[in-house]
């Protein structure tokens, strides 16, 4: 995920979940209207604390780009805060900063949000700048300001992928992953080339294709009250013209292929990417995919967590996640070696856990502490409206319904120990894309394709 | 529907008042301190139990003992080991880690509210009778050289590190890492961080903090049942660090070869947490590089492009920390960077901000407050600084208004007190051979160059 400006360490724990106290079924109240002109408004009301957010989902992402444009989803992002019609660059910050209120944008493979948090009694102000540049946005739209946030993502680029040790994984790791033509085959910040080419045309566009209301949710949670909120946004929002019919990219089925790369950089510890393709959030073996990925690495007694870092010693760090896109998915197991060690040391112990799980399956101890992790987790994650308002989206988007908080719970809870050897034998035991990044001058760290046969 | 006029542009009304969760506090006959705001919107429950043992108090030689004593304090306890603690508190639906930052060591749970008492029983054990094993301690102390081995290669990590350097006396506490160095980290022993835990924990230098789902009354039967028999006196006070001004300016960069950004720092030591001038310098930095339509970033970022985002800050600590501006900037532009953060340092502290800046940081500041008290983490957090920095109990009812009091005048006079031109340091983690010609010819004194590893206080 790419976002238009830095945000403080810890404001991106909201991630995904919701749950329920114990027999209470979680809900998370709304209204949902769609406008003549195709936008969909969501709104949950939260009278805790005198706030409000406004939360828009574009259904557009870096999966949508053409070859020779990627990157482009993001950049035009970073456009969308450089002023529109009536609200002239540099307003957009200034005046919700005025008004007590923080914003900020993000672009993933699938989608794009803009998102404004603030006192109670800014809203207006709030669906005012959010219509404006819905309706808006080309009026004041020129080369200069193409060229100066143009500058802005590569330093960006530069930043968080080419100067940040073990950056530059996320750029090669797609296009392993994921076979040419695949809409998550580049990644979300794009090439150094393709935003060098980008044009004031492009801009227009993909603004006229991709930003219209009838591709946009908006969601307005907080301390208001729906019938204001449902009026005003009809008489922010009901003006801006519907736009085409979106023409969604559909990713043709694929397998992938065992495959090794080393990435010597300027790095201090080895550290060991695996990569599996496993299926789409919404597929039925999701949830059993994002618990096997808590048995193996989610705590302290996690299976890789204790086999690697606590009992060896052989790792200084492990994760395991699986990365449920719209379209597709793929599970990664990250680990770090302690240093001098080679990455196949590594590999071996993560394919033997990994023989050990799809064999005998999760104890009941393991299931159950699972479960009981996950449902807090996700009462922890509907504390801040915030973090609500962005789940709504992501669920109506994913599933057709913004409240999914206890369905998707209890898909979670529903896993079972053969579901999980299941998805583990499935996905996990075939062929993987596997990177090394490696110090310089160390290439003979590198994991090599020798694997632990059952 | 009626279509609205565009033109007309919406101005929000004042925000609606917002109190602050009313919390109450008692101490208990062995000295123990507890603070309680009970919040009824969820079932849960987050604790602090704060320790005055933070990375200030590590004996000299011994620094990095606060942190990893801190971190052993949740691997283990009387029968139950490291994993087994962990798996039960995974059991119960609850999280709980330990820490140590420069003021205080920190033991954090939160838990569903109906698993608290056991939770808060395994928190309390952990906190007064930690097993501190053997096998834990070499683990961590070889994953914190590991850290230090991978910050050689981190250019934040490697500019905050040369930054403290360049601005605190050698020998200054604050001038190594929190955690401590190689040399230091690799010399401690599990006596040591026994000695540490037996001498600086004690419930008279103890608080804990409880919010959520709790009220104040079962709060305190349950503090006072797994804490109330806990004893301990009160620990000799820790030195203040020594935080003597190397006063001359300069540039130190910091070697990566090949960079294509500079990872820069430009600042000096601000003042201590407690200044009367706190106020007028939360405002003065919110306009210097603290918002996004702040100075710096509106020039740096917005104007010339050089960077993702830059920024300023005070890290305020008990004792005078460093205040900082930072922006990752493209290679080739580096002096020019430097250049423009000096002008835009020298102006803050040459004239009065203008009264549209006052009025957006006011506003911001005062609109933000409630945003930052959502979740019983957050309260807990605030309350914690409190208690840690010795802040008025009305502190946050007041806040508001504090931050509204604010003038021009007085942040003009904060700068003159607080800002130093003739100490500012820079520091630039980058591609030395390309970038150091340039920035010698800032004529901003002497230009030193080291590799990484010295950065990091060998």
């Amino acid at each position: 995920m790419t976002f238009r400006h830095l945000i403080a360490a810890g404001a991106l724990a909201l991630l995904p979940a919701l749950c329920s106290a114990q027999s209470t079924r979680l809900r998370v109240p709304y209204t949902l209207d769609t406008l003549a002109n195709g936008l969909t408004l969501i709104v949950h009301e939260d009278h805790s604390v005198p706030i409000v957010t406004t939360n828009v989902w574009f259904h557009v992402g870096s999966g949508d780009e053409k070859t020779g444009r990627t990157g482009f989803a993001h950049l035009f992002e970073h456009l969308m805060f450089m002023g529109s019609g009536h609200a002239p660059y540099p307003q957009f910050d200034r005046l919700l900063e005025a008004a007590g209120a923080s914003n900020n944008g993000s672009t993933t493979e699938d989608r794009t949000n803009y998102y404004e948090f603030g006192p109670s009694s800014s809203l207006r102000l709030m669906l005012w700048l959010e219509a404006d540049r819905m309706g808006w946005l080309l009026p004041t739209m020129d080369t200069p300001k193409v060229d100066l946030q143009r500058d802005v993502v590569k330093n960006e680029r530069r930043q968080s992928y080419e100067n940040q040790p073990y950056g530059m994984v996320a750029d090669v790791q797609p296009a392993l992953t994921y076979p040419a033509g695949h809409p998550y085959s580049w990644p979300v910040i794009g090439s150094m080339a393709d935003l060098s080419a980008a044009s004031l045309d492009d801009v227009k566009n993909f603004f006229r294709r991709y930003y219209a209301p009838n591709n946009a949710t908006l969601v307005v949670a907080g301390d208001v009250k729906a019938d204001e909120v449902r009026a005003l946004v009809r008489e922010y929002f009901g003006e801006i013209p519907r736009g085409p019919a979106i023409e969604r990219p559909s990713p043709t089925p694929f397998t992938v292929r065992d495959t090794a790369v080393t990435l010597q950089d300027r790095v201090q510890l080895a550290r060991l990417y695996l990569n599996w393709h496993t299926v789409k959030g919404t597929a039925a073996d999701s949830p059993a995919l994002q618990v096997a990925a808590y048995v193996l690495a989610g705590s302290r007694t996690g299976r890789l967590t204790q086999a690697l870092v606590y009992d060896s010693e052989l790792a200084t760090t492990v994760q395991a996640y699986n990365d449920a896109k719209r379209l597709d998915g793929d599970f990664a197991v990250v680990a770090t070696a302690r240093p001098g060690l080679a990455l196949d040391t590594l590999q071996r112990v993560i394919d033997q856990q990994l023989q050990q799980l799809a064999a005998d399956g999760p104890t009941t101890r393991e299931l159950e502490q699972a479960r009981n992790a996950t449902e807090a987790s996700f009462l922890r994650s509907v504390q801040t409206v915030s973090g609500k308002a962005d789940q709504l989206n992501e669920y109506y988007y994913q599933r057709g319904t913004p409240d999914g908080f206890q369905d998707d719970l209890d898909q979670l809870r529903a896993v079972s120990a053969a579901d999980i050897q299941r998805v583990v034998r499935t996905y996990l035991q075939a062929p993987r894309v596997m990177i090394s990044v490696v110090p310089q001058g160390k290439p003979a760290l590198a994991a090599t394709m020798k694997k632990v046969t059952p | 529907m009626t279509a609205i006029d565009m033109s007309v542009r919406p101005t929000p009304g004042a925000p609606r008042a917002y109190t602050f969760p009313a919390f109450e506090s008692v101490t208990l006959p062995n000295g123990l301190r507890i603070v309680i705001a009970p919040q009824r919107k969820l079932p849960l429950v987050t604790v602090l139990a704060l320790v005055d043992a933070g990375s200030v108090a590590d004996p000299v030689g011994q620094e990095g003992v606060a942190q990893l004593t801190a971190s052993l304090v949740t691997e283990g306890t009387g029968d139950l080991t490291g994993a087994a603690l962990a798996e039960l508190v995974e059991l119960m639906g609850s999280s709980l880690d330990s820490g140590a930052d420069w003021d205080s060591s920190v033991v954090k749970l939160t838990t569903l509210s109906s698993r608290l008492p056991e939770a808060i029983s395994v928190l309390a054990r952990g906190l007064t009778d930690p097993s501190l094993p053997e096998d834990e301690f070499q683990r961590l102390r070889t994953e914190r050289l590991a850290d230090l081995l991978q910050q050689r290669s981190e250019p934040r990590s490697l500019a905050d590190e040369a930054f403290a350097q360049v601005i605190y006396a050698p020998g200054a506490r604050y001038a190594k890492p929190d955690g401590g160095t190689e040399q230091s980290v690799r010399a401690l022993t599990l006596d040591q961080l026994r000695a540490f835990h037996a001498d600086r924990y004690s419930p008279v230098v103890t608080t804990v903090v409880l919010v959520g789902d709790v009220s104040v009354d079962g709060g305190i039967a349950l503090v006072t049942k797994v804490l109330g028999d806990w004893t301990g006196t009160r620990p000799s006070d820790s030195s203040a660090p020594d935080t003597t001004l190397l006063t001359a300016r300069g540039v130190r960069i910091v070697r990566k070869i090949d960079a294509p950004q500079s990872e820069l720092r430009v600042g000096h030591v601000g003042p201590r947490r407690l200044t009367p001038d706190y106020f007028p310098l939360v405002l003065c930095n919110a306009i210097l590089g603290g918002l996004f339509s702040s100075r710096l970033n509106l020039n740096l970022r917005e104007e010339h492009a050089y960077t993702y985002g830059a920024h300023s800050g005070f890290d305020w600590r008990r004792w005078a920390g460093p205040f900082s501006m930072d922006a990752a900037v493209q290679s080739d532009v580096s002096a020019k960077a430097v250049r423009e953060i000096l002008n835009e340092f020298e102006k803050i502290r040459a004239e009065p901000v203008t009264a549209s800046e006052l009025s957006l940081a006011k506003s911001y500041l005062d609109g933000v407050f409630p945003i930052r008290f959502e979740s019983t983490r957050a309260i807990a957090s605030a309350l914690a600084s409190q208690s840690i920095f010795g802040l008025p109990a009305d502190y946050y009812d007041t806040y508001r208004a504090s931050i509204r009091a604010v003038t021009a005048e007085q942040i003009l006079k904060a700068s003159e007190v607080h800002l130093h031109p003739d100490r500012l340091q820079v520091v630039a983690v980058g591609d030395a051979d390309s970038i150091s010609s340039d920035l010698s010819a800032l004529g901003h004194g002497l230009v030193t160059v080291v590799d990484p590893i010295d950065a990091l206080g060998q």
